[in-house]
């Protein structure tokens, strides 16, 4: 086990070094710089500015000493908030979606799972049917319809919560319903197809043959197989909630990691978007890897090979 | 000497096979009508509708629905129903070229890989692999900005994100289908690769290709709505289902219709879609048919 | 009275092409220690009987139309589900065609093999385990006590179908039934599970319900048979007289296309034609359309098992009119 996390994390490092260059380069090859939009610059005024932050000297040397600082875990200075570094900048907001992301994943769990079980052990019935559809709406409703909406029905109209910001728990219900409800219905739906195929398969059969209750059948001998698939699916799901949350982030006005990205992509900060994409990546990666440690732990087949 | 694997008999008992099985299930019928529907409904129905996407005529701004403006007018008084249906052309168009954009590359790579095998598929994997670390969201939202609203540029970006999964299901296929003794047959026979590849290969990966597509196309059309909600998606004086959805959402309070009805639409077409996929999924392929 | 009384048994299923009667009114006794063979080509009802009897078979689409099983004055077929389940896997035993998959991949066989004592007996845990490796080291385990953590796909198929055996007899069940368990296996294993079972019931005292479409293993192992037919019993006597005296064409035909059964050099026979559809059944004897001495009175009617020898029925017209004599 430890060799395989340990051989997972060295494979790691060149991906990084992949993502870094091409986000490097895609940087640098668009047009306009981060100084382009400041009007009353002069032309001298921005000589300086290039000067101070590097970005006078020639492309391949900018790459070199980007990579070199951040291999010593220095992201460098944001280009449009003064005296802050990116670190600081993704240290204070990236809290803000990491604890959006795990309401969000809370809320996809507690509903998913219980529906897909409920599903799966009465197929083509009422119980089937009636969650299942409900999840196929969760798939189809982008979040970007079901976020404004729940904004006006419960936090405008019926003001049982806020629609924006990010101060108490009331801010905090809005944006993860909406953020969790695509993954609670993807998950009933990994559930069900789980669980259905390992309620098919013969060693269901040797359990009930043996006696065991229903409840038992299920428990302990349908779950572990039966969630696998969604186990494999949560780490791209808490990747997708962590990451993908800078439309939910936008429209409730979280202060969170995802819309400081979209602002610093449109204002050009350089160092803050080389920043922010290999923090993501590096949080994709380390989310695979748990997700598959999990998998091995789950499925001993997993374990010899 | 023409020796041909007879795609025609075999093939046409399964695709009838499938056929009788899609025709069974009343939700993909259902799914598969309604996007046709929605379809012909936004290409004919500009045409019909005696109002133009572009006329604005602030007096009639913010109008609930009426029997003169089905769907209430926007806040420059131009008719919400003439701009949903336009919205959906290009939202569908978007949806259609991205996805053919993420097949071509799909298929072609999972294929090569596939069928040469060994260290190629193993580095081609690897990149896949390497590909999936990547916050794909991200780079196209960078694409967009850095790179300017562009509408080609917009398929690329989508096409390039969508075309993993394709890959890996079909390099899987087409592993599978070597084995096959019709392919070893073309082999041993000294057929040129690209004749098997193309003329054996592909076709018979054909109904993968399709229930894929079907299911690639609203995820496509849900990424196009995430960019134009940001504004990075189409620009206006042209609009998608996601540009009118963004409006919708900033007048919601005022004028809650205007968010609806795009809204009605966009996900009425991610349902349909999908169930319709999951259909043909059932009908061409009965094992992968548990979730 | 015998220890188990099944009469009248019939179950059907509810498919698209119309309702299936996959067992068709199937009685027989089975008394203490003893083993019966239940033979029948694939499809014959004879897995079907044995789930209706465990209680296995999944309701929809299936259905027990009707019928009663007494086990200890107890109707196996129409009773609570708890009370049922009290029996099943401790009084009752099953084990399966499918040694590969019939045992749960995701948890130790240990935890498996001891499950029915957890289940049934009110035993700590400590000393369920003790007996799992007991019951290990009864059916030829090596290393039972190191084995009890392992997990199913380290072992080969007969090892998998050994610990099955271990885990359907760790109650000490009066009843085993066996369907088809050596099937999947390669043939000196079969001898060996074979071996097995039979050492183990003696010691046990037990019976056997042993599911086969194997006529050789029914010839050394079995002490009555059934043979059945597109769901319906078609004779059932003595081993002995079974294959001494055959009192049903079908049964014939089966023995004589056995290769080990017959001399040296002679061809082979072949049952022309294949089982019925059983959505389709024949009105008359199922067995007519393909049977070589049939008339035309086969086909009129459903033909009743009856006692043609002592001990021994059949539910062919001719042979009970007394017209044919297959011996």
């Amino acid at each position: 086990m430890f060799r395989f996390v340990a051989i997972r994390t060295l494979q790691a490092i060149p991906v990084l070094l992949i993502i870094a260059t091409m986000t490097f380069f895609m940087v640098h090859a668009a047009p306009g710089g981060p100084f382009s939009k400041e009007r009353k610059v002069t032309p001298e005024v921005l000589r300086n500015l290039e000067a101070q932050y590097g970005l006078d000297k020639p492309l391949l040397t900018q790459y070199g000493n980007f990579l070199w600082k951040a291999v010593h875990g220095d992201l460098g200075p944001s280009f449009k908030y003064a005296n802050r570094t990116v670190s600081e900048l993704i240290g204070d907001s990236f809290p803000v979606s990491a604890e959006l992301g795990f309401w969000a994943m809370l809320i996809a769990l507690a509903i998913g799972l219980p529906a897909g079980i409920l599903a799966a052990l009465k197929p083509n019935s009422w119980l089937d049917y009636l969650p299942m559809s409900v999840a196929m709406l969760g798939i189809c409703i982008p979040t970007f319809v079901l976020g404004p909406i729940l904004a006006l029905t419960f936090g405008i109209r019926l003001e049982w919560f806020d629609a924006s910001g990010w101060f108490s728990w009331r801010d905090r219900v809005l944006p993860a319903i909406t953020l969790g409800f695509f993954t609670a219905a993807y998950i009933a739906r990994l559930t069900r197809g789980g669980m259905l195929d390992v309620m098919n398969q013969d060693f269901i059969r040797t359990a009930r043959a043996k006696g065991a209750s229903e409840v038992r059948v299920l428990f302990y001998h349908a779950l572990r197989g039966g969630l696998l698939p969604v186990i494999s699916y949560l780490g791209p799901a808490i990747a997708a909630e962590i990451t993908g949350s800078f439309v939910v982030e936008t429209i409730f006005n979280v202060p969170g990691l995802g819309r400081y990205f979209i602002l610093s992509a449109f204002n050009r900060d350089y160092t803050m978007v080389l920043g922010t994409v290999l923090f993501y990546a590096s949080i994709i990666i380390l989310l695979n890897l748990v997700v598959d440690v999990l998998q091995v732990l789950l499925n001993p087949r997993l374990r010899f090979d | 000497m023409v020796i041909e694997p007879e795609s025609e008999e075999p093939g046409s008992s399964l695709w009838s096979d499938a056929r009788h099985r899609l025709f069974k299930n009343k939700l993909a019928v259902f799914g598969g009508i309604t996007v046709l529907l929605i379809g012909l409904v936004c290409l004919l129905g500009p045409l019909v509708i005696s109002y133009r996407e572009s006329d604005q005529n602030l007096q009639i701004a913010g109008q609930a629905p009426s029997a003169a403006h089905w769907m209430g007018t926007d806040n420059l008084g131009r008719d919400l129903f003439v701009r949903v249906l336009k919205g959906g052309q290009i939202s569908m168009l978007v949806g259609l070229c991205a996805t053919a954009v993420s097949l071509t590359i799909g298929v072609l790579y999972g294929t090569i890989s596939g069928y040469f095998g060994g260290k190629l598929d193993a580095v081609m994997m690897r990149f896949v692999e390497i590909m999936y670390a990547m916050p794909f969201a991200i780079f196209v939202v960078l694409l967009m900005v850095f790179f300017g609203k562009n509408f080609v540029l917009l398929f690329v970006a989508i096409g390039a994100v969508e075309w993993l999964t394709m890959a890996r299901i079909i390099r899987g296929q087409v592993l599978s289908l070597r084995q096959q003794e019709f392919i070893e047959a073309a082999i041993a026979l000294g057929l040129p690769k690209h004749r098997i590849i193309f003329r054996h290969l592909i076709p018979n990966v054909m109904g993968t290709v399709i229930v894929y597509a079907t299911l690639t196309i609203p995820s496509v059309m849900l990424l196009e709505g995430v960019l134009s909600f940001l504004g990075l998606g189409i620009q206006p004086p042209r609009s998608s289902w996601g540009v009118l959805i963004q409006e919708g959402a900033t007048a919601i309070e005022e004028y809650p219709w205007q968010l609806l009805f795009p809204a009605i639409f966009f996900s009425l077409t991610l349902f349909s879609l999908n169930f319709f996929g999951d259909g043909l999924r059932d009908a061409l392929d009965p094992r992968a048919s548990k979730d | 009275m015998p220890l188990l009384d099944v009469r009248h048994l019939t179950t059907a299923f509810h498919t698209r092409a119309g309702i299936v009667r996959a067992v068709n009114d199937v009685s027989f006794t089975l008394e203490k220690g003893e083993t019966l063979g239940l033979v029948g080509e694939s499809g014959s009802g004879k897995s079907v009987a044995c789930y209706s009897l465990m209680g296995l078979v999944p309701q929809p689409p299936g259905r027990i139309e009707s019928g009663t099983a007494l086990f200890d004055g107890l109707d196996l077929l129409h009773n609570d589900p708890t009370r049922l389940r009290s029996i099943r896997g401790k009084r009752i035993s099953m084990i399966f065609q499918e040694p590969m998959t019939s045992l749960n991949p995701y948890l130790r066989i240990g935890d498996q093999l001891i499950e029915p004592l957890l289940i049934h007996e009110k035993i700590d845990r400590k000393t369920a385990v003790a007996r799992g490796i007991a019951a290990l080291e009864e059916v030829g385990i090596q290393d039972a006590a190191k084995r009890m953590k392992s997990y199913p796909h380290e072992f080969s198929g007969g090892m998998r179908q050994r610990v099955v055996i271990a885990m359907a007899l760790i109650t000490q069940p009066e009843i085993l039934i066996a369907d088809e368990p050596t099937t999947a296996l390669d043939v000196t294993i079969q001898a060996q599970i074979l071996e097995l079972i039979r050492s183990l019931q003696k010691s046990k005292g037990m019976a056997v319900i042993f599911v086969t479409h194997d006529l050789g293993i029914v010839s050394n192992f079995c002490d009555r048979v059934l043979v059945m037919y597109a769901g319906r019993v078609v004779e059932t006597g003595a081993v002995r007289d079974i294959f001494y005296q055959p009192q049903h064409p079908y049964n014939r035909a089966l023995q004589k296309s056995i290769p080990a059964l017959q001399p040296k050099g002679k061809e082979l026979y072949t049952i022309p034609g294949a089982p019925p559809s059983l959505t389709q059944l024949p009105p008359g004897c199922p067995f007519a359309p393909r049977c070589e001495f049939v008339v035309e009175k086969c086909r009129e009617t459903p033909v009743p098992l009856l006692e043609t020898r002592p001990g021994h029925s059949s539910a062919c017209l001719r042979v009970q009119q007394g017209e044919l004599q297959l011996s």
